[in-house]
């Protein structure tokens, strides 16, 4: 098999996130690949998508000629509403976020430890974005869902002993899922666990692009 | 009752500007931004301003025009990539910079504006936010307190008001605007149209008068960030 068509796309990533989803939940999802979830969700499951600058129920993008400038998501994007959506202040947003209402938060890292640490807002010297609404995030949801590209551009691991750039959260991840794999992190309660390899992707592989030591369930062996 | 309506924006900040002021504005990216205010606030050259605002604006809309103004000397924000000029001029030591986490900032203005001077929350433990601050075990968990914010005056956009200064925010517009009504020492609101008293539903009240000094009907481009349609399904 040629060495590109090994592991997980991006869409793929997605839609394996998107087994995370249960029928009833309250999601937010971040930016980039987790935005691409919602195209995933799977048959017989409903859920509410939550967009912090104060929106439950997300639509689809709208039609051509039908943007409205006073509707967006997170990401600034024109969305539409739904039946059921609600509009709020940011205060009540993150009342929902903070307060546990939101029962799955995806999003992206740079970085992610092995004791449940997430890095994903700044690089000293470098990158001055800010962490929007991430924090948040990781501090209130009831679970936190990571999805990544398991190594950096250069090849330098993601999935680490000990996250390096400046922390969003400490001990905040639940479960990362990568092109690679997915692992259990349990909020750095338990042992770092490969509980999937990505099609075509070997255990050995795994380990050789991971930094952080990790546990193998049996059907990741398998 | 006190006429709180202004002929204009020039008129609506009259007496309110000076050097050196903390201003808060509302707004998410551009969508629900006073635009027409901060129009007016770069006009009148008031300079040294801290700015308390979620984002600060692309680097020709919005409150860019107050950085490339060369008006603001510190802005408290949680996300401002949207900006170049932002950037330069922080990495050159030129503006000062506080991040806030979205939820802090918006709960420290919610708290600011109600008489609160702190309160504590789990997020930041453990990160940058949280050095400096006290840290607080409730209940087995650790939380970091956090500072009620106010301002000398804020600056808002609505959709309706009336002339009491009742506000009603349009869908995803509305964001940080009711908070930061709430924190400034003194209001401006612009909206895109002022009606006659007894207009607006008293049960759909966003923003009820008290909190606001000033409103002024603004033009607004309402400008889009990022502009994400979907194709029709051709039948």
């Amino acid at each position: 098999m040629a060495q590109d068509a090994k592991g997980w796309t991006r869409e793929q990533i997605a839609a394996r996130a998107a087994l995370e989803l249960r029928d009833g939940f309250y999601v937010n999802l971040g930016i980039g690949i987790p935005t691409l979830v919602a195209n995933y969700i799977p048959t017989g499951v409903s859920v509410t998508l939550q967009s912090e600058n104060g929106m439950l129920g997300m639509g689809p993008f709208p039609y051509e000629g039908e943007e409205d400038a006073d509707l967006i998501n997170a990401g600034k994007q024109t969305i539409t509403a739904l039946p059921s959506s609600s509009y709020f202040s940011s205060a009540d947003s993150f009342a929902m976020i903070r307060g546990g209402h939101i029962d799955l938060s995806i999003l992206g890292a740079m970085q992610v430890a092995a004791n449940g640490d997430l890095a994903n807002w700044m690089v000293p010297g470098k990158m001055v974005k800010g962490m929007g609404g991430a924090m948040d995030l990781v501090a209130g949801v009831k679970r936190v869902v990571v999805v990544m590209e398991h190594t950096e551009k250069t090849g330098a691991p993601k999935l680490l002993k000990a996250c390096t750039l400046p922390l969003t959260g400490q001990g905040v991840v639940d479960l990362v899922i990568t092109d690679l794999g997915v692992f259990d992190v349990g909020r750095g309660k338990k042992p770092l666990t490969l509980l999937e390899c990505a099609t075509g992707v070997t255990v050995d592989e795994i380990r050789a692009k991971t930094e952080a030591e990790f546990q193998i369930a049996e059907k990741a062996a398998a | 009752m006190a006429d709180k309506v202004s002929k204009d924006a020039v008129e609506a900040l009259a007496g309110r500007l000076f050097d050196g002021m903390t201003i808060m504005a509302g707004g998410f990216g551009l969508c629900g931004i006073p635009e027409t205010l901060i129009a007016a606030i770069r006009a009148s050259g008031v300079k040294d301003l801290t700015v308390v605002s979620n984002n600060c604006g692309v680097d020709d809309f919005g409150l860019g025009v107050l950085l490339a103004g060369g008006q603001i000397r510190k802005m408290i924000s949680s996300y401002v990539g949207e900006n170049k000029l932002f950037a330069e001029l922080y990495l050159s030591g030129k503006l000062e910079l506080e991040f806030n986490p979205q939820g802090t900032l918006a709960e420290r203005i919610r708290a600011g504006g109600a008489g609160i001077p702190a309160f504590f929350t789990k997020t930041g433990v453990g990160t940058l936010v949280a050095e400096g601050k006290e840290v607080r075990e409730f209940d087995g968990e650790l939380y970091v307190m956090e500072r009620g914010l106010t301002a000398d005056l804020s600056i808002v956009k609505a959709w309706r008001a009336d002339q009491a200064g009742n506000l009603v925010y349009r869908m995803t517009a509305r964001n940080f605007n009711p908070m930061m009504a709430t924190a400034g020492k003194a209001c401006v609101a612009e909206v895109e149209k002022i009606v006659e008293a007894g207009t607006l539903n008293p049960d759909s009240i966003h923003t009820p008068g008290i909190f606001v000094d000033r409103i002024v009907e603004g033009v607004h481009e309402k400008r889009i960030e990022q502009r994400t349609v979907r194709k029709r399904e051709i039948a």
